[in-house]
């Protein structure tokens, strides 16, 4: 198959399993692009594509703005911070407006989930979702399988387990759902009020003992505790939550195998993994960062490939 | 009986649809290509001698093939042993993205070395329309700026070209219309050294 079976990038949920092998194999070639001496393809030439950003980020807006002019689209920059948002514009309006700037492609993040789903019902144009709240961030999940395969081979049959705040992440979730599409065994740990209840419904292990669960698996994502979601207080405090569920250089070192630890960032260092773990050869965190442009690349070229003239 | 009844009518149905509706010429032979494939080695030589500066680059998909066969030439019978190569793909240059009916799937791009100030010839089985050439001009500038392009290919379709591009050396003219097809069948991927022009 070389097309993908969606026109819009919602959420994993969404995917098939060929969408994500078509989207990695486009990938490869994305990346020898960008170690080029010159890494830009004309191929989105004639492509405009709008950043909407309606929550804070860095790393995800900088990677598909990269992405982007790599592949040499026009972008447009917007927050909502700076934006007539404030003023009471509705998301619809907001986007019909720019749209009607001849806007071909979206890339939205929100606070609240569903919101690209919502948008992709209302408005001309494909949407790719950069994050929408507690929901999905597909194309984080997408770079976290991506490194994966390109540490160990394949993803198929690995056994991942994704550590910490998993009842407000969509990093956990678009993640279980990737990973459980190509075939990997996923365990979540972490404190039984950070895990959402409908954990069962998704065929996911819980484990709330951090050592047996590095101990299982091949793999361990670790995941920011997100203090800025949070209105009531999950466990008593930062310092026993590190001292439960933090990864240190002395565990990883009591292991009886080498294992790969991943951060989807921003890390909180001496929180949920510690620097000497974090700048350790068993963190793939950069290598994470730098597929992160590949995958989008691959993303956005093979949605705006469907976007006939 | 029956399995040979069966086979008969396979074979009958084929013929009547091959005769009806597409229809194949062999335009060279195995012995043809050879002598080619020879003779375009020779030129090559002739005009790059040592290949101290000259870097050969295959056209990703079909022109890997031909690369591969006039390389093997050039050690064999010329030794010249240290040849650099690459394997250039060119779909994320194309024109006709978004355009085209088909999706475009991209192939590998392989070129360890930077290509400043070298004397790049690019290698392709059939130069058709010029366009892939043109997408590769653009291509082969993210590895620098060479001192200078030639073009090797196969087959020229002459009458067929959208672009000013022309070979600097030529395997065999074709003169086909553009309801034709010319097909390049090497040995390592279809068994058989083999040109055919096909009707549709």
């Amino acid at each position: 198959m070389s097309e993908l079976s969606v026109n819009h990038l919602l959420g994993i949920k969404y995917l098939q399993k060929s969408d994500i092998d078509l989207i990695f194999n486009t990938a490869d070639h994305f990346k020898e692009v960008i170690n080029r001496p010159i890494k830009k393809v004309p191929s989105l030439r004639d492509i405009t594509i709008a950043n909407l950003f309606f929550e804070n980020s860095t790393r995800t807006r900088l990677s598909f703005e990269l992405a982007e002019k790599r592949l040499s689209a026009d972008t447009i920059n917007f927050s909502a911070a700076s934006s007539s948002v404030k003023k009471g514009e509705t998301l619809i309006d907001t986007v019909n407006n720019i749209l009607s700037m001849k806007v071909d492609m979206v890339v939205m993040r929100h606070p609240n989930p569903g919101a690209g789903i919502f948008l992709s019902k209302h408005v001309k144009a494909s949407i790719v979702n950069a994050g929408d709240g507690a929901h999905e961030h597909p194309t984080q999940a997408l770079l976290d399988s991506y490194s994966i395969r390109e540490r160990l081979g394949e993803v198929a049959g690995k056994n991942v387990v994704i550590v910490g705040d998993i009842l407000h992440s969509r990093v956990a979730l678009s993640n279980i759902f990737a990973l459980k599409l190509q075939g990997a065994n996923v365990k979540v740990c972490g404190p039984k009020t950070l895990i959402p209840k409908y954990i069962d419904s998704l065929d996911v292990e819980v484990e709330t003992n951090l050592i047996k669960a590095l101990e299982w698996c091949d793999v361990a994502n670790m995941l920011r505790v997100q203090n800025e979601r949070m209105d009531i207080s999950y466990f008593p405090s930062t310092r026993e939550y590190t001292q439960q569920f933090g990864l240190n250089k002395k565990i990883l070192n009591s292991l009886n195998k080498e294992i790969i630890v991943m951060h989807p960032g921003p890390i909180n260092r001496g929180v949920e993994i510690t620097s000497d773990v974090a700048d350790s050869d068993q963190a793939i965190i950069l290598d994470q960062v730098q597929n992160g442009v590949a995958i989008r690349m691959a993303a956005i070229y093979l949605l705006a490939s469907k976007i006939k003239q | 009986m029956i399995r040979r009844i069966k086979k008969y009518l396979i074979f009958a149905l084929r013929t009547f649809i091959s005769t009806q509706y597409m229809s194949q010429k062999v335009l060279l032979t195995a012995k043809e290509v050879q002598i080619i494939l020879q003779r375009l080695a020779c030129q090559l030589v002739e005009n790059h001698s040592d290949f101290s500066n000259t870097v050969l680059i295959g056209i990703q998909p079909r022109g890997i093939f031909l690369l591969n066969r006039l390389q093997e030439i050039l050690e064999k019978e010329y030794q010249i042993n240290d040849l650099k190569t690459g394997q250039l793909d060119i779909t994320f240059y194309r024109d006709d993205f978004r355009r085209s009916d088909k999706p475009l799937e991209a192939n590998k791009t392989k070129i360890d070395f930077v290509v400043e100030d070298k004397r790049v010839v690019f290698i392709d089985d059939v130069l058709y329309t010029g366009r892939s050439i043109r997408a590769a001009l653009t291509a082969i500038q993210s590895f620098g700026r060479p001192k200078e392009i030639e073009l090797l290919s196969f087959i020229d379709r002459r009458f067929s070209r959208h672009l000013p591009i022309q070979p600097d050396y030529n395997g065999r003219q074709v003169d086909a219309i553009n309801e034709e097809k010319v097909k390049v069948n090497w040995k390592e991927n279809e068994g058989e050294d083999i040109v055919y022009l096909i009707s549709k």
